[in-house]
C-alpha cells in the first residue's frame, strides 16, 4: 500500500509538472480542445486512483473537476474564466494534497468545498473569487523543474553495489600490477582508471543521497501533536533540510530523531507557568538543524529548556541500583546527565504518554551506534540541552581495524573501538577473579574475553596480546585480547549469508586489498559469546585517578626496526599502513614510498631490515609527509608531558616514562628538517661533477640519468670537486688529483677492462654506485 | 519438457542440478575459514570481488569428510541474494533432459533424501536431482 501511494504520489507530481504548461496554454485560449483533453485525463486518472487508493478528499475534487472538464467536452457548459480559474484552483489544490500526502501530513480541508462550488454549474453564482485566490497564494513556489527521472531504488542499489565491485576489481588489479611490475604506459593507464572509478563511487554514492527534510518534514506535526497533548507552546525551528545523506541512513535515524524530540518536549521544555517564573519566553524554543562535517553528518537538537537534573538522575540510578553509591560519588556533571543513556532510568517523574517510560535514550544510543554514529550531550542545568547525533554519511563503507586471533585476522568497526592497550604494559593489570580475567586500566576494571578462545582456537597465555577495549552498542565496555593490531582500513562490507550471520559474531564480510575475504566481527556479539552480556559494566573503582589530573598527550607507541620502543605524539600520525618492499626504493641516495603516483622520503632508524614487506608510519605535519618505518605497532597511550630531553638534537627528542618502561619521543621536528631535503628543494640536491671523457656524451647521455636520480650535475669548468657529493670520470681523464672524501667513479667505454672503472653503459652498477654515495 | 541440468560428482555418485540456479563453476583457491560457523560452510573464497561463501557439500550430506582433491572445483549458485560455492569432486556436463523428475523410491541416507528433489533419467542412468538450496541450509535445515 505504502509502495503504491509512493508511485501515485510520484506519477500524479510527474503529469502536473508535465501538464503545467498546457493549463497556462488552456488559461489562454479556453476553446482548445487538444488541452482540455489533456487536462481532463488527468483529473480522471487522479480521480481513478483516488478511489482506490483511499484519499477522499483529492478524488472528490478530482471528480468535480472531471464532471466540469466533461460538460464542457460535451458542448454543454462554455469555458468561462470563472470555470477556468476553478479548474485551476482545484488542480493547484490536488497539488497541495499530493505533496501532504507525500508529507503524511493534513491540510485543512474547509475549502475544498468552495472550490466545488465554484466547480459546479453557474447557477451559483455566490461563488467565491477570493477562494481560488487564496489557495492559489497558499500553495508553495512551484516547484523547480529540475532534469529528472525516477527510478527505482533497487536499481541505485544495484549500480552502487556495482561500483563497489569496481573497487575491489581495481585494487585486485592494483596488486596484480605490482607482482608483475609493468611498463610505465600500463601505470598511467591505471592510475586513470583509478582516478575514475573513485568519481564514479562518488557519483553514485550521491544517487543513493536524499536530503535530510525528509526526515524533518514529519516534525512540524510532531511537535505540533506532541506539545498540544502536554498543554505546550513550542517553537519548532528547522535549518539545514538541504543536507544529504544516505536514504537508508535516514530511515535509520528517524527513530532515535523522533524520540529525541518528544523527550525534549515531555521532559526538557518546561509548562509556561514555570518557564516565566524562571524568567524564560513562555513559548518553548526547539531547534533541529543538521550539517555536514567532513565524512559525518551531525544533527544538533537543541531546547530551551530546564536540561538534566544530574542529581535527581543519580538519585534516581542509585534508587534502581544502576549505580553504586560510591561510583556515584566520582561522577563528573557530564557522566551524570549520561546516566540517562541507562536502560531504565528517566528523569521524569510521571509516566506520561508521550515518553518517560525508561526506553527512551538507551535505544536511541543504541541505534544510533548500531549504525556507527555518536550521540552526544551539552547539558546546561536550568538553561537547556543540545543533542548531536553524528552519523556517518554512509553505511556500506565502514572505516575498520584489522586484528590478528588463533592465526584468523578479522575486522572490528572503528566505531566501537575504545582504545587499545598492550596487555603488557605497566598501565594495566590482568588479574583472574573467580574464574574470569579482568583488566585494570587507569581506574577502570574492564572483564576480558579471548578473541582466540571465543572462536573456538586454543588460546595463547594473555601475556603479549593487545587488549582491543570495545563499547558496543547495547552492551558495556570490556576488552578483547588479540594477537597482534594491524592497519586501519576503510572497507566495503556487504552482509554475510545466513549461516554465517546465524554465528551471531560477525557483521558482515569483506574483501580487502589483498584479495581474501574477511569477516567483520559484531563488537556486541562477541560480549555475548565471551559470556560478557551483563557483567561488562564499567566500574569507576577509583573516583578519579590524580594520575589523570597531569596534562597528558596521546601518544602512539611502536617497536621501532632496531627493536627500541619508541613513542610519537598521536595527532602527528596520518595513518598506518603495510607496505610492499618494492616500493622502497633508493633516489637520491635516500630512501623513498613510491606508492599511489606520489613518493614520499623514507626515514629508517637504523638499517631497513630484510623483509618483503614492512609497516609504516605515514607521518604529516600539514604540507609534507614523511614515511616512518616500524617493526610493529605497540600501544595507544596518554603520556605525560614530562619530557627528559635527550643530550643532543636529533631523532629522539627525550625519553619519557610509560609504566615502569622508558620510552624515546620521536622530536617531530628534526624529523621534518632531515626529511625535509628530500621534499623536492633543488638547491639541497647532491651535487654531482663530471669531468674528463667525452663531455658531450656525458651532458647528452649521462646527465639526464643523473638528474633522473636526484643529483645536480655540474662540469669540471663550473664547480670544483671540493664542492661536489660524488665526481664521476669519463676514460682518459687527466688524472686530476683525487679529493679527500668525494668518492670518484670512474667511466671505461668498453665493457671489458679495469676492474676500477663501470663500464659506461653498465645501468646497473652505475645506479647502484649513485645510491651508494655515502653521507646521508 | 526439456529442461537443462549441471551433471557433476559428489561422494561417487552422479547428481544433477537445475542449471538455471547456477550462475558458474569456479576453482576455489584460499579459502578464509569462519570460525563458529555450522560445519558444512568451508569458508569464505573471493569471487572476482564478491565474497562467496563455500559449502562443503559433504559435510551438508552428512557424508564422511571430503576428499582432499588437487582442484577444488565448486557451483556458483545465488541463494536469496547471496552467492555460494558447492564443493563437488567434478563437474561433467551440462545437458538437457527430457524427462520429468520423478520421486525416489526406496530407502536413502538422511543427508541425502533431505537435498533430494528426486530422480530423472539421463541417457539411461537414473540421476539424483540435488536442490542446491537444501545444501546451502545444511543439516541445520532438519532441525527447523
Amino acid at each position: 500500500m505504502e509502495d503504491l501511494l509512493d508511485d501515485f504520489v510520484a506519477e500524479t507530481r510527474e503529469t502536473l509538472e508535465a501538464i503545467a504548461g498546457e493549463i497556462v496554454a488552456w488559461e489562454a485560449v479556453p476553446a482548445d480542445r487538444t488541452r482540455l483533453d489533456s487536462i481532463f485525463r488527468f483529473v480522471h486518472t487522479v480521480k481513478g486512483s483516488c478511489g482506490f487508493l483511499d484519499l477522499p478528499r483529492i478524488e472528490k475534487l478530482s471528480h468535480a473537476a472531471e464532471d466540469a472538464l466533461a460538460a464542457v467536452r460535451a458542448g454543454l457548459r462554455v469555458p468561462d474564466e470563472r470555470l477556468v480559474s476553478a479548474v485551476l484552483a482545484a488542480i493547484d489544490r490536488i497539488a497541495e494534497l499530493v505533496d501532504a500526502v507525500e508529507a503524511g501530513e493534513e491540510i485543512a480541508a474547509e475549502n475544498d468545498a468552495d472550490l466545488i462550488l465554484a466547480l459546479s454549474e453557474p447557477a451559483a453564482p455566490a461563488a467565491k473569487e477570493e477562494g481560488p485566490a487564496a489557495v492559489a497564494e497558499a500553495r508553495p513556489a512551484a516547484r523547480a523543474s529540475a532534469r529528472s527521472i525516477r527510478l527505482p531504488v533497487e536499481l541505485l542499489d544495484r549500480m552502487m553495489s556495482g561500483v563497489s565491485d569496481m573497487v575491489l576489481a581495481r585494487n585486485e588489479l592494483f596488486r596484480r600490477l605490482q607482482e608483475v611490475a609493468p611498463g610505465d604506459g600500463v601505470e598511467a593507464a591505471f592510475e586513470r582508471l583509478s582516478a575514475c572509478v573513485v568519481e564514479m563511487r562518488e557519483a553514485i554514492t550521491r544517487t543513493r543521497m536524499q536530503r535530510i527534510d525528509h526526515l524533518f518534514t514529519a516534525l512540524p506535526r510532531l511537535v505540533r501533536d506532541v506539545s498540544a497533548e502536554l498543554g505546550k507552546t513550542v517553537t519548532l525551528e528547522i535549518e539545514g533540510g538541504d543536507v544529504e545523506l544516505d536514504r537508508e541512513m535516514i530511515e535509520m535515524i528517524r527513530d532515535p530523531l523522533t524520540h529525541i524530540v518528544r523527550n525534549a518536549i515531555d521532559h526538557g521544555i518546561e509548562a509556561a507557568a514555570e518557564r516565566i517564573a524562571a524568567g524564560k519566553p513562555a513559548k518553548g524554543l526547539l531547534r533541529v538543524s543538521a550539517r555536514q562535517s567532513g565524512n559525518q553528518i551531525l544533527i544538533e537538537v537543541i531546547d530551551d529548556g530546564r536540561g538534566i537534573d544530574g542529581e535527581r538522575l543519580v538519585e534516581k540510578a542509585l534508587r534502581l541500583g544502576v549505580l553504586t553509591p560510591d561510583a556515584a560519588v566520582g561522577l563528573t556533571p557530564a557522566a551524570r546527565a549520561a546516566l540517562i543513556f541507562k536502560p531504565g532510568l528517566s528523569t521524569a517523574d510521571t509516566v506520561s504518554a508521550i515518553s518517560g517510560r525508561g526506553v527512551g535514550m538507551d535505544v536511541v544510543r543504541a541505534n544510533v551506534e548500531r549504525i556507527g554514529g555518536v550521540v552526544d550531550l551539552d547539558n546546561r542545568p536550568g538553561l537547556g540541552l543540545r543533542i548531536t547525533l553524528r552519523v556517518p554519511l554512509t553505511l556500506t563503507i565502514i572505516p575498520a581495524l584489522t586484528v590478528d586471533a588463533g592465526g584468523h585476522r578479522f575486522a572490528i568497526p572503528r566505531s566501537a573501538i575504545e582504545e587499545i592497550v598492550r596487555a603488557r604494559s605497566s598501565t594495566i593489570r590482568i588479574e583472574e577473579v573467580g574464574g574470569s580475567v579482568v583488566a585494570r586500566s587507569r581506574g577502570r576494571r574492564l572483564p576480558v574475553a579471548d578473541l582466540a578462545t571465543i572462536m573456538g582456537e586454543a588460546a595463547p597465555a594473555l601475556i603479549g596480546q593487545t587488549l582491543v577495549v570495545l563499547k558496543p552498542a547495547g552492551s558495556g565496555i570490556f576488552a578483547l585480547a588479540v594477537d597482534s593490531v594491524h592497519d586501519h582500513e576503510e572497507l566495503v562490507v556487504k552482509p554475510a549469508a545466513p549461516a554465517v550471520m546465524a554465528t551471531g559474531l560477525y557483521a558482515g564480510t569483506t574483501l580487502p586489498d589483498n584479495g581474501r575475504p574477511m569477516l567483520l566481527l559484531d563488537p556486541a556479539g562477541l560480549a555475548r559469546a565471551g559470556g560478557l552480556s551483563d557483567g561488562g559494566e564499567i566500574v569507576a573503582e577509583e573516583p578519579a585517578a590524580p594520575a589523570e589530573a597531569e596534562a597528558t598527550t596521546p601518544t602512539f607507541l611502536f617497536r621501532d626496526v632496531d627493536g627500541a620502543l619508541r613513542g610519537l605524539r598521536l595527532s602527528l600520525v596520518q595513518r598506518i599502513e603495510e607496505v610492499q618492499a618494492t616500493a622502497l626504493t633508493m633516489a637520491a641516495g635516500r630512501l623513498r614510498l613510491v606508492k599511489d603516483g606520489g613518493s614520499v622520503p623514507v626515514v629508517v632508524c637504523g638499517t631497513l631490515p630484510q623483509a618483503s614487506a614492512f609497516q609504516v608510519l605515514r607521518i604529516g605535519d600539514g604540507t609534507s609527509e614523511v614515511a616512518y618505518v616500524i617493526q610493529s605497532v605497540v600501544d595507544i597511550v596518554p603520556v605525560g608531558n614530562a619530557v627528559a630531553p635527550a643530550a643532543h638534537p636529533g631523532l629522539i627528542a627525550g625519553v619519557v616514562m610509560v609504566g615502569d618502561e622508558p620510552v624515546e619521543l620521536i622530536d617531530p621536528f628534526w624529523l621534518f628538517a632531515e626529511a625535509g631535503e628530500a621534499f623536492g628543494r633543488a638547491a639541497e640536491s647532491p651535487l654531482c661533477l663530471l669531468r674528463g671523457g667525452d663531455e658531450d656524451w656525458m651532458r647528452e647521455i649521462l646527465q639526464p640519468l643523473l638528474l633522473q636520480s636526484g643529483y645536480r650535475v655540474a662540469f669540471a669548468s663550473e664547480a670544483g670537486a671540493e664542492e661536489a657529493d660524488l665526481v664521476i670520470e669519463g676514460e682518459g681523464s687527466t688524472g686530476a688529483p683525487p679529493v679527500a672524501r668525494t668518492p670518484v667513479v670512474k667511466l671505461r667505454n668498453r665493457p671489458e677492462g679495469d676492474r676500477g672503472s663501470i663500464y659506461r653503459y653498465d645501468r646497473a652498477s652505475l645506479l647502484s654506485a649513485l645510491n651508494a654515495r655515502p653521507g646521508r | 519438457m526439456n529442461s537443462l541440468y549441471l551433471i557433476a560428482r559428489l561422494a561417487g555418485q552422479q547428481v544433477a542440478i537445475a542449471a538455471g540456479d547456477i550462475q558458474s563453476v569456479v576453482e576455489i583457491e584460499g579459502l578464509t575459514p569462519v570460525p563458529r560457523a555450522p560445519r558444512h560452510v568451508a569458508g569464505l573464497a573471493a569471487l572476482r570481488s564478491r565474497v562467496l561463501t563455500v559449502i562443503d557439500s559433504y559435510a551438508a550430506l552428512d557424508l564422511c569428510a571430503r576428499p582432499v582433491t588437487a582442484v577444488t572445483q565448486a557451483i556458483v549458485v545465488v541463494i536469496e541474494g547471496h552467492l555460494y560455492g558447492l564443493l563437488v569432486d567434478d563437474v561433467e556436463d551440462v545437458v538437457e533432459l527430457a524427462g520429468e523428475v520423478e520421486p525416489i523410491r526406496g530407502s536413502m541416507a538422511d543427508g541425502w533424501h533431505r537435498a533430494a528433489r528426486g530422480m530423472i533419467d539421463n541417457r539411461g542412468h537414473a540421476v539424483l536431482v540435488l536442490d542446491a538450496g537444501a545444501l546451502v541450509d545444511g543439516p541445520a535445515a532438519l532441525a527447523a
